[in-house]
């Protein structure tokens, strides 16, 4: 018999990837491809949803030809995705109305600041989890239904469908106008604000708050879920599994325990600890989640700090800038010099996500003096990734009463090896690199395996876990705290930049 | 004795063209000066580009000599570039040889090791980023001096210094042993660094062929070698493919 694999596509913030696996739970082949960005105004973040509808429709072909493998020795496909960001599309035609609205969007920065003052704005974090601010989806598809004429009707009557990435996927490899499946997945659904995170319903306070037609919202289902079969680009691969990318790394890193934790670094870091059957509420500006959710079973929950800017960063000081011709080379410039020579900064290039939440904050260099050169600007952006993840830590840390002593990272920046190097100094901890960095995707692959049989159970999944490099903490610990002081003063500089002022304050929380 | 290649000797116009007056020419300047369709003056603009020797405006369209000309012989591929490109490779290789693996390029004489991944049994290793290797005494180095002629040449006038008694300490030795790396593609090396200690490497090389590192697998030379110090030929494998598919990536506009 033929061997068989799973395949996983993860569509991200700046390409989607189709990775095919094997059993041992190891890379077969990879195929990607990157969508435009664009940004019509300040603050506006949008994507095409049909141009990464066409990526799938290129990508999955492409790795099964390079595995050198056909559909049938594919037994699932599992789906994960940037999550929040989402798309509204005309069910009978399948055309978007509009651009997808991304994560990083702050178009409803003016709207979120107004309805917080609104009756019911205390109880939003009660049932969803999350605090009110532009990054979730709710605001973003409020703006929308105001904007655009006719849409609240179109979407009472049932003819515009609103999705997150999984969901638009899901419909369109499943036939799309052609009988596609209209569902997402519990991590999603937590992320819009529109679920209450303790029912995973679609939650009618919520609904009213926001004013959102109920029609036009996908059915919950769980991350392991047969979902159907596809009908579009490569037909006959059953979709097991959907769920959000920082849930997939999650789930890839196999942190199953409760208290284990994981730090997956993209265009933005997302630090995740799975809380077991535990709702812990943050008083930290920390975010509740859905971990994940076995078929069947109850809902893993998960606490997240979420760091909006840290990818992005390097990718600015590339794009923008021009200091560097790709990503990796902001190592060999940070390496000119020996330390920041007092350069700090601080990317609130959409406000400050955890813990502080000010969506008012914008972002800063601060320090500069003639001895300053663009390494040191190098080296303060990867200092930024590494002091915002301790920011996140601490008050991870304080919600819990407990200090984690190791870190587990994955993602594309964990081959910054000087990066890894600061976040062991400036955190004072190991950091731990599994064997698959690609752990999105492995977390998306694993699921479906799982809900197939491919793999049989967790414990199985766990002993696929390897440790690929491991970096140990070497900072003097004066100067670590001097350096943490230092970025904190940084940060309080960023606050209430962007005028009129709306700041959420953390106190709230 | 085949004759010129058109398209080269075309390329070599342009860039000729390129490096003169404003350095800034539009597509059909370029083809009307050169006499070439503007499909053809594409083609080679759109390879010229890929491998960095031409740049194009983003916003007016025209075209310039890249940057990579200014330093053609010094650094042609980043190292923290490579690994980045290469890590999932690296991963897979751990995963399927059992061994560790490193990623290494030439620097000052020696093998910079850029990338490596512990052996995946999960016991305490040491993490070597940013290492010295022996270019004559391993098998990452050993493939680094066999495509690289100028290399070979100054590490004939150094003294080659043993290691172990298995070190090729002769240059006539050395230079007979890297006439069958270029044959096989691909490196081995048995004690020859430490005693006990075995490796397996091969070439990564940039499109067009240009070898820029190597990535090697190695361990207990008992585990790396079946007998009289032969590599096993599922490792030799591994190696080859993962060295391939951290090529194939280095092709890939990311």
């Amino acid at each position: 018999m033929a061997q068989r694999f799973v395949m996983a596509i993860d569509q991200g913030t700046t390409s989607t990837r189709c990775i095919v696996f094997d059993s041992n739970a190891r890379l077969v082949s990879v195929a990607q491809r990157e969508h435009r960005r664009y940004s019509p105004r300040p603050g506006w973040v949008e994507q095409d949803a049909v141009e990464i509808w066409r990526n799938v429709d290129r990508i999955m072909p492409q790795a099964l030809r390079d595995a050198g493998i056909g559909a049938d020795q594919v037994v699932a496909l599992g789906i994960t995705n940037q999550r929040e960001t989402f798309v509204v599309w005309d069910r009978h035609t399948g055309a978007p109305v509009g651009r997808a609205i991304v994560w990083e969007d702050i178009r409803t920065e003016e709207l979120v600041a107004e309805m917080a003052s609104r009756p019911g704005a205390d109880e939003v974090r009660d049932r969803c989890g999350l605090p009110l601010a532009t990054y979730f989806s709710a605001p973003s598809l409020r703006w929308l239904l105001d904007d655009v004429p006719d849409l609240r009707d179109r979407a009472e009557r049932g003819d515009v469908l609103f999705g997150t990435m999984d969901t638009w996927l899901i419909w369109n490899l499943t036939g799309g106008v052609n009988g596609g499946l209209h569902v997402t997945d519990v991590t999603n659904a937590s992320r819009t604000m529109l679920m209450n995170i303790m029912t995973q319903q679609w939650d009618p306070e919520l609904l009213s708050f926001f004013d959102i037609p109920r029609r036009m919202l996908p059915e919950i289902r769980p991350t392991t879920e047969i979902h159907g079969r596809t009908t579009r680009v490569v037909p006959g691969i059953e979709i097991a599994a959907a769920l959000g990318d920082q849930h997939a790394a999650l789930f890839g890193q196999t942190c199953f325990a409760e208290g284990e934790t994981k730090c997956t670094y993209g265009t933005g870091s997302f630090l995740l600890m799975n809380t077991g059957t535990k709702l812990i509420r943050s008083e930290h500006g920390l975010l509740t989640t859905i971990g994940y959710q076995l078929g069947g079973e109850p809902v893993t929950y998960a606490l997240e700090g979420s760091i909006a800017v840290t990818g992005s960063l390097v990718q600015w000081f590339r794009d923008n800038l021009g200091l560097i011709h790709s990503a990796p080379e902001i190592e060999t410039l940070a390496r000119t010099v020996k330390d920041n020579g007092g350069c700090y900064i601080v990317p609130a290039f959409s406000g400050l996500f955890a813990p502080h939440w000010h969506s008012e904050a914008r972002g800063l260099i601060v320090g500069l003096t003639s001895y300053i050169t663009k390494g040191h600007l190098a080296r303060a952006v990867l200092e930024a990734t590494a002091w915002q993840t301790r920011e996140v830590v601490d008050a991870m840390n304080a919600d819990l009463g407990e200090r984690a002593g190791v870190l587990r990272v994955d993602g594309g920046m964990t081959a910054d090896h000087l990066l890894m190097q600061i976040i062991a100094d400036v955190l004072d901890v190991s950091v731990m690199r599994p064997m698959v960095a690609e752990t999105v995707s492995l977390g998306a692959a694993y699921a479906a395996g799982l809900a197939v049989g491919y793999w049989p159970d967790l414990a199985g999944l766990r002993r696929n876990w390897h440790l690929a490099a491991r970096w140990t903490p070497q900072m003097d610990p004066r100067h670590r705290d001097e350096e943490y002081a230092n970025w904190k003063r940084a940060v309080e500089l960023t606050f209430g930049w962007a005028t009129p002022r709306h700041t959420v304050d953390s106190g709230q929380f | 004795m085949p004759g010129p290649i058109q398209s080269i000797e075309r390329a070599a116009a342009m860039l000729r063209l390129l490096a003169r007056g404003s350095g800034h020419h539009g597509l059909a300047e370029i083809a009307a000066a050169l006499g070439l369709a503007k499909g053809t003056a594409h083609g080679i603009l759109r390879t010229l580009q890929r491998v960095e020797f031409v740049e194009q405006d983003q916003s007016t369209g025209r075209y310039r000599l890249g940057a990579a000309l200014l330093h053609l012989g010094t650094s042609y591929l980043d190292a923290n570039e490579l690994r980045s490109r290469s890590i999932n490779w690296a991963d897979t290789l751990a995963a399927r040889s059992g061994h560790e693996v490193r990623i290494g390029m030439h620097l000052d004489g020696a093998v910079l090791v850029v990338h490596h991944v512990f052996r995946p049994d999960d016991t305490m290793q040491t993490l070597g980023i940013g290492g010295m290797l022996p270019l004559h005494a391993t098998a990452l180095g050993k493939v680094l001096l066999a495509y690289d002629a100028g290399l070979l040449a100054t590490i004939r006038r150094a003294e080659l210094t043993s290691l172990t008694r298995r070190t090729i300490v002769r240059p006539s030795a050395l230079e007979r042993v890297l006439a069958e790396v270029r044959a096989a593609g691909w490196a081995s090396e048995a004690e020859e660094y430490m005693p006990g200690e075995a490796g397996i490497a091969a070439p990564i090389r940039m499109p067009g062929g240009l070898v820029v590192g190597a990535i090697g697998i190695s361990g207990a030379v008992d585990r790396i070698c079946q007998t009289a110090n032969r590599p096993r030929q599922a490792l030799v494998d591994h190696v080859c493919h993962a060295a391939e598919a951290v090529s194939r990536s280095l092709a890939t506009d990311n």
